[in-house]
């Protein structure tokens, strides 16, 4: 078995974890990624509200409010930074009686201490002239306009792949069995052979308790919340412009009905806590629910648009709060649910200064902090977009006839750094197989040109994994 | 920008048909973009026999019954793109193509025809719950993959739907040494036509399972069953007739679905109940110029049929074309309303001034009805009446109306006379 050696070695290659990594990989320092599935992006990352969160939510002075405060002030340079869409929609949380004034005025009073800007609460006549199909018996409404929306898929992808670009090493399949102490810092067993680092950061999601355990006290624990999800089809990505919350509970903010930053529409999630951490089924009780809840905040939700059910499971700690911290070299990145996907950048800056506060590293003069995603020729305008083809044809192609996906995207998702290997990975990438028709068309054209691309057999093309 | 008198879109049977048809009628500037790398559609994967029996009195394949159309558009010099993709056509039939040999261009079309086919219901539109492993394909992705890739997709499989292409893949799929466990259906009745019931379930002794659905599907990463169970007459499963079914591959055949995304762009009105745009009896929809015919129309359970309609919208552009978008006499519409047990009609309105052949009223109905008879009428008048021994919502019904029955009318209906045979 093969034995590496690393400053640091991060657990899990999810939005946090490849994040962290992105900032790691600033400095001269020797970083590893451990994945235990075959790509990025396959734990709750994949399956969430793909929302920016304001930040009004958490309770002040926790870790939760002050990341996702910071960590959605720093999506615009984000967003640029990594060429991902990034949009902010704003949000509304609804209040349908009087007598829920005072609750909503809480959440306006939490959201200023936590700093959040531009706030106000709007009579429900007022939020229903800017979204016509508010539910018609809303009283008033908790505006955001900080709130966005991102995609959750490009978001992580694009920090792994610029991790990458600066010198990141990323091992898949690679599941950590047990840690050690050295006298260097760390012995990190895998499914993959032996690696050592001097630090190890624990990303590692639903199983961040489980990591923990491996090398020191059992301090907290992760139970998976489950969260059941409908997605619409583009046609109804409009019924709503920014995104409509409901009051949140102790269980989370409740059935959101939002756009998403590609135009669909999203509706979800429900919130039930589970014992399976890789239960990631939908169930029919679930789903019902999401359509009976989501009728409170907006009205005539067209569900014969459906086109696909997913759910994702929040990991939940004990604590109610995020867990990050160092303990002797062993950082936490733990209890990372909701908003955690809004306070990744923020997250990920404060576990490199954590590092850093040890290991002392050089800045790298060579660090790229620019990364160019695959051109998305259905988005460009017409004069740009017949440029790129003529420069590349292959761009003309259209293989994926409803999102207009060409085959030259699709082989530039397989042959990018840390590039696709299997029919899911290219529709996270770059959305081919992510319409209406659900890859019903696309997926021989997608599983040929994976088979060719990665040299082999078609039938050894993978969904997942 | 390019010109041409008729843009088809579509070059499976529906737009090759249009296009022989306008060409036969004088129209030299056409041109058919097929987004696919030949002519032919979703016949070049549809290997089996029974096609052409109305046309041709012939039973033939898929693909030999596209190559008769095929060979035409070839001998009459019918221009055609393959590999070439319509992105957009707006109302005033600017059209957006792009392709890898031409790139991106826009040209401008006196008149368009719709061919653009239709779509499988996915499992996400139909709600499944369950897990989403690697091994459910609609079954015409399977179709796909089977007859034209080369490689059969799982050993042991269950079907939900029983649609045409699902009946037809339950044979095929036997005939490639798959193991097809049973076909369960939601409705008390099959989605499919009758001879493919007989022809690829009883004949293989495949289980039909009326009735029933998916109700879970289990399995992470790779499909290891799904359960079935009954549903009541409401379509909500039954408690206690639930049954699991190990299985590698699940293939879906619960619907198709016209598509009409360009359609909505152009701004042409689409009817909720077919997913297709509302024509006239020019198979004209209500943006002047723009044709549709085939399954982006409203789904057809015979090819012979689409040919047929898509003939007279080829025809029917080409005369638009010919009056330079003036019609000839001052238009006196009737409307097509959809009375008992009919879900809709094609055409949905008539334009009796225009009219100088027989109408073809094409239908669904939606249920089984047995000795019952179609009836036509305005108002308490009954125009036209036709008896029919059986009628089921998987085959499509059609009546002839005389135009001369129309004068004096500006609203018919169509409905279904139960049991009175």
């Amino acid at each position: 078995m093969k034995k590496r050696t690393y400053d640091a070695v991060v657990i899990g290659a999810g939005v946090i974890g490849c994040a962290a990594a992105r900032e790691l990989s600033r400095y001269e320092l020797n970083v590893a990624v451990l994945e235990k599935e075959s790509d990025v992006c396959e734990g709750t990352s994949k399956a969430n509200s793909a929302i920016i969160h304001a930040g009004f939510d958490a309770m002040p002075g926790t870790m939760k409010a002050r990341f996702n405060v910071e960590g959605n002030r720093l999506m615009d340079s984000v967003s640029k930074e990594l060429d991902i869409p990034f949009r902010r929609n704003g949000a509304m949380v609804v209040c349908m009686q009087e007598s829920d004034m005072p609750q909503l005025q809480k959440l306006y009073d939490r959201g200023i201490a936590n700093g959040v800007e531009g706030l106000s609460i709007l009579s429900g006549d007022k939020a229903r002239e800017m979204e016509p199909s508010l539910a018609k018996d809303v009283y008033a409404v908790l505006y955001a306009p900080s709130s966005g929306i991102v995609c959750p898929f490009e978001m992580t992808i694009a920090y792994a792949e610029n991790a990458c670009e600066n010198g990141v090493d990323f091992s898949f399949l690679t599941e950590v069995t047990s840690i050690s102490h050295c006298d260097d810092g760390f012995v990190i067993n895998t499914t993959n052979g032996e690696y050592c680092a001097k630090i190890v950061v624990n990303c590692a999601g639903v199983y961040a308790d489980k990591v923990h355990a491996m090398q020191g006290t059992p301090d907290f624990s992760i139970r998976a919340r489950k969260g059941e999800y409908m997605l619409l089809d583009k046609s109804a990505g409009s019924l709503v412009s920014s995104t409509i919350f409901q009051a949140p509970t102790k269980m989370g903010k409740g059935v959101l009905v939002s756009p998403t930053v590609h135009g669909n529409l999203i509706v979800g999630p429900t919130a039930e806590d589970i014992d399976d951490k890789e239960d990631v089924s939908t169930t029919q009780g679930g789903l019902s629910t999401v359509r009976t809840v989501s009728a409170n905040s907006v009205s005539d939700i067209p569900y014969g648009k459906v086109i696909t059910s997913f759910s994702g499971l929040r990991a939940t700690a004990d604590t109610g709060d995020f867990i990050i911290g160092d303990h002797s070299g062993f950082i936490d990145a733990a209890g990372i649910e909701s908003p955690g996907l809004s306070s990744a950048p923020a997250i990920a800056l404060y576990i490199a200064q954590l590092v850093c506060s040890r290991l002392s590293p050089r800045k790298k003069d060579n660090f790229k902090a620019q990364r160019r995603g695959i051109p998305k020729l259905a988005q460009l305008d017409k004069e740009e977009r017949a440029k790129l083809i003529e420069e590349r044809p292959d761009y003309g192609q259209i293989v994926c006839r409803c999102e207009q996906i060409s085959e030259g995207e699709i082989i530039d998702s397989i042959r990018r750094p840390l590039g696709a290997t299997t029919l899911d990975g290219v529709k996270r990438r770059v959305r081919a197989g992510m319409g209406r028709c659900q890859a019903g068309f696309c997926s021989p054209r997608v599983i040929e040109l994976l088979a060719r691309e990665l040299n082999i057999q078609p039938w050894e093309v993978k969904k997942n994994g | 920008m390019d010109k041409h008198s008729l843009v088809v879109i579509g070059g499976g049977p529906a737009g090759m048909a249009a296009a022989i048809a306008a060409k036969k009628d004088g129209i030299d500037d056409i041109v058919i973009y097929e987004r696919d790398a030949q002519l032919g559609g979703i016949l070049n994967q549809c290997i089996h026999n029974g096609f052409g029996l109305h046309t041709f009195k012939e039973e033939l394949t898929g693909p030999e019954y596209a190559e008769r159309f095929s060979k035409q558009v070839i001998s009459l010099g019918i221009k055609y793109e393959t590999g070439s993709m319509v992105l957009s056509i707006s109302r005033d039939k600017e059209i957006t193509v792009v392709s890898r040999e031409n790139g991106l261009r826009t040209v401008q079309a006196d008149a368009v025809v719709l061919a653009m086919g239709c779509r499988e219901r996915p499992r996400g539109a139909l709600n499944i719950p369950g897990t989403r492993p690697q091994g459910i394909y609609t079954a015409g992705t399977a179709q796909k993959l089977v007859n034209c890739e080369g490689w059969v997709p799982g050993r042991e499989i269950v079907i939900l739907g029983s649609g045409d292409i699902g009946l037809i893949m339950a044979r095929r799929m036997t005939l490639e040494g798959v193991r097809v466990k049973l076909v369960a259906e939601l409705m008390p009745y099959s989605g499919g036509l009758k001879r493919n019931i007989v022809q690829c379930l009883d004949d293989y002794g495949i289980p039909l399972r009326l009735s029933h659905t998916v109700i879970d599907v289990k399995g992470k990463r790779k499909l290891e069953g799904v359960t079935i169970a009954e549903v009541d007459s409401g379509g909500k499963p039954i408690q206690g007739t639930e049954e699991y079914y190990p299985c590698d591959t699940l293939l879906l055949s619960c619907g198709l679905i016209p598509e009409n995304e360009l359609t909505l762009g152009a701004g042409v009105t689409i009817n909720s109940v077919t997913n297709g745009p509302f024509v006239d009896d020019t198979l004209q929809t209500d943006v002047p110029g723009i044709f549709a015919c085939g399954n982006v129309l409203h789904v057809h359970d015979l090819v012979d049929f689409v040919s047929e309609e898509s003939g007279r919208a080829g025809h029917n552009a080409a005369d638009y074309i010919k009056n330079n978008g003036c019609k000839a006499n001052s238009a006196k519409i009737v409307t097509v309303c959809v009375g008992n047990g009919v879900r809709y009609t094609v055409p949905s309105t008539i334009d009796v001034g225009n009219a100088s052949e027989n109408i073809h009223l094409r239908f669904r109905v939606r249920g089984v009805y047995k000795g019952s008879a179609i009836v036509v009428r305005s108002g308490e008048h009954e125009l036209l009446r036709k008896k029919k021994k059986i009628m089921v919502p998987s085959e499509m019904e059609d009546v002839i109306i005389k135009p001369g029955l129309l004068e004096d009318v500006s609203e018919i209906s169509v409905a279904i006379e139960e049991g009175t045979v």
